[in-house]
């Protein structure tokens, strides 16, 4: 069963309440997304933290249904 | 616990400056994501080693566990771990990487 934008959204969001999150299906089919969060807990981390925090949100599904995550973080200016 | 791979990979990302673990080769990337990196790396015509995941289960396995990353491409510069394709992507674009390479003494050719 492939993920939803929606889904990756809710995922995301329970390990990072409050987190603002952009989720899109870039072909509408669930093959491929684009993620952009930012996090308060982003501040002082790096940006490979700050992705392994979103994949731990996404624990395993990384590379099973969800093939292709394209991720964008940061910390609120 | 001690895994093997781990060693190797140690050794591969010490031995030389930029290591990218990637899907097929410099000539014939197997994945697009791969592919990116490639082309950043050849624009900017720095010197980098690559491996194949492809051909080795348990290089494609064991450098996820390495870097508590579960995707491929990962580029390794100086024996630290940079980031996958989104990263290396933005920071190609906003000049970090071309800085970082510098501040460890890689000089890009363009």
């Amino acid at each position: 069963m492939a993920l939803s934008a929606r889904e990756i959204e809710k995922m995301i969001l329970e390990i990072l309440p409050g987190a603002t999150v952009e989720v899109q299906d870039m072909r509408g089919d669930g093959s491929q997304f684009a993620a952009h969060v930012i996090s308060e807990e982003f501040v002082g981390k790096n940006r490979v933290q700050q992705h392994q925090m979103v994949y731990k949100a996404l624990e395993g599904k990384i590379g099973g249904e969800l093939h292709a995550l394209s991720l964008q973080t940061s910390a609120p200016k | 616990m001690t895994n093997p791979v781990f060693d190797r990979i140690k050794n591969d990302v010490n031995a030389h400056d930029i290591v990218l673990y990637m899907k097929g080769d410099r000539m014939f990337p197997q994945c697009g994501f791969s592919a990116t990196v490639v082309e950043i790396l050849n624009y900017f015509n720095v010197d980098y080693q690559t491996h194949n995941v492809l051909q080795d289960e348990s290089l494609r396995n064991g450098i996820k566990e390495y870097s508590d990353w579960p995707t491929i491409p990962q580029l390794y510069v100086k024996g630290e771990f940079l980031g996958g394709c989104d990263i290396v992507r933005e920071m190609a674009a906003n000049g970090e990487l071309v800085a970082h390479f510098e501040s460890v003494g890689i000089e890009p050719k363009n």
